[in-house]
């Protein structure tokens, strides 16, 4: 485990990569969830207006 | 060429090429920036006054670029939707601000967590660091402007207005380090041809800021297809697409 140690930095260093990685997987998921919603809601109108 | 991008501002052609291109850029740039987090933390060696606190700067510079690039982006992006009513432009636009803002929350934070060890402190009110604070305040004033505004048009002009007027801060954040004194660095990885940085060094950085790169662009063309269902919600093309999927 002695890899996962940048010696007195350990803790910024790490904080630093876990909130950057933090922020790629939101941007992943916050952007793919709402093109999901949208292309829901277009499929809800669509098949309101064919009943 | 005037042919291709006449092409590319069509929704339904767009539509088509960033569902091809978004599993592209999205699969290049994570193994990208898992080999530039390898290279950055373990291979790069240890900087001979920062020791390895300088490897955060393997996540704040590519993330610097990119609030700065997405807001230039952004800015050029409502320019063409102003000036030739190009809807897929304020689309992009539109799409552009929310991940530009990420970034720099991000380039802020890990700038603001190298900080504290280098220089003592987790904030001070330097030029670099207080104009880049204000790139994320103009972030977030285009995306209350465009959460204000009902009507998609009228957002569509003010908020591309509010993001041309801002777009005069990036070279203020570019050049901050020259005109004023302050504690953050000049430029070093823009000097290549005059190298300040080591290359075993430089090297995954590189990696990192191409991998982040088409990371916004994969993240860019998501919701920029979401965009584009809400101003061609009714027409044909985006219906027949969205039915038969």
């Amino acid at each position: 485990m002695e890899f996962l140690s940048f010696g007195k930095y350990t803790w910024y260093v790490w904080s630093s990569v876990g909130l950057s990685f933090a922020v790629l997987i939101a941007n992943v998921f916050m952007a793919r969830r709402l093109l999901k919603s949208r292309i829901k809601t277009v499929r809800r109108r669509l098949a309101a207006e064919e009943v | 060429m005037w042919e291709f991008i006449h092409k590319l501002g069509s929704p339904p052609h767009f539509w088509r090429l960033s569902g091809t291109m978004v599993p592209w850029f999205g699969w290049i740039a994570l193994v990208l920036i898992l080999v530039g987090t390898v290279g950055g933390l373990w291979i790069a060696p240890p900087d001979y006054q920062q020791l390895d606190a300088f490897r955060i700067i393997y996540f704040h510079v590519p993330s610097a670029w990119l609030s700065q690039f997405g807001y230039v982006l952004m800015a050029l992006a409502a320019a063409v939707g102003l000036v030739w009513r190009i809807k897929l432009a304020h689309a992009i636009a539109a799409a552009c601000a929310p991940i530009g803002a990420s970034f720099t929350v991000v380039a802020l934070a890990t700038g603001s967590i190298w900080g504290k060890p280098m220089w003592g402190t987790w904030w001070v009110w330097d030029a670099r660091l207080t104009s880049t604070l204000v790139l994320l305040f103009l972030y977030f004033g285009y995306m209350a402007l465009r959460a204000a505004i009902d009507d998609e048009n009228r957002a569509d002009r003010a908020s591309g207005l509010l993001a041309i007027i801002g777009v005069i801060n990036i070279p203020i954040i570019k050049y901050s380090v020259e005109w004023w004194n302050t504690l953050h660095q000049p430029a070093t990885i823009s000097k290549l041809g005059k190298p300040s940085i080591e290359p075993a060094m430089l090297v995954p950085l590189l990696i990192m800021w191409l991998g982040f790169t088409l990371f916004f662009f994969a993240v860019l063309l998501i919701r920029a297809r979401a965009e584009l269902i809400i101003r061609e919600r009714n027409k044909k093309w985006l219906r027949d697409v969205i039915g038969s999927d």
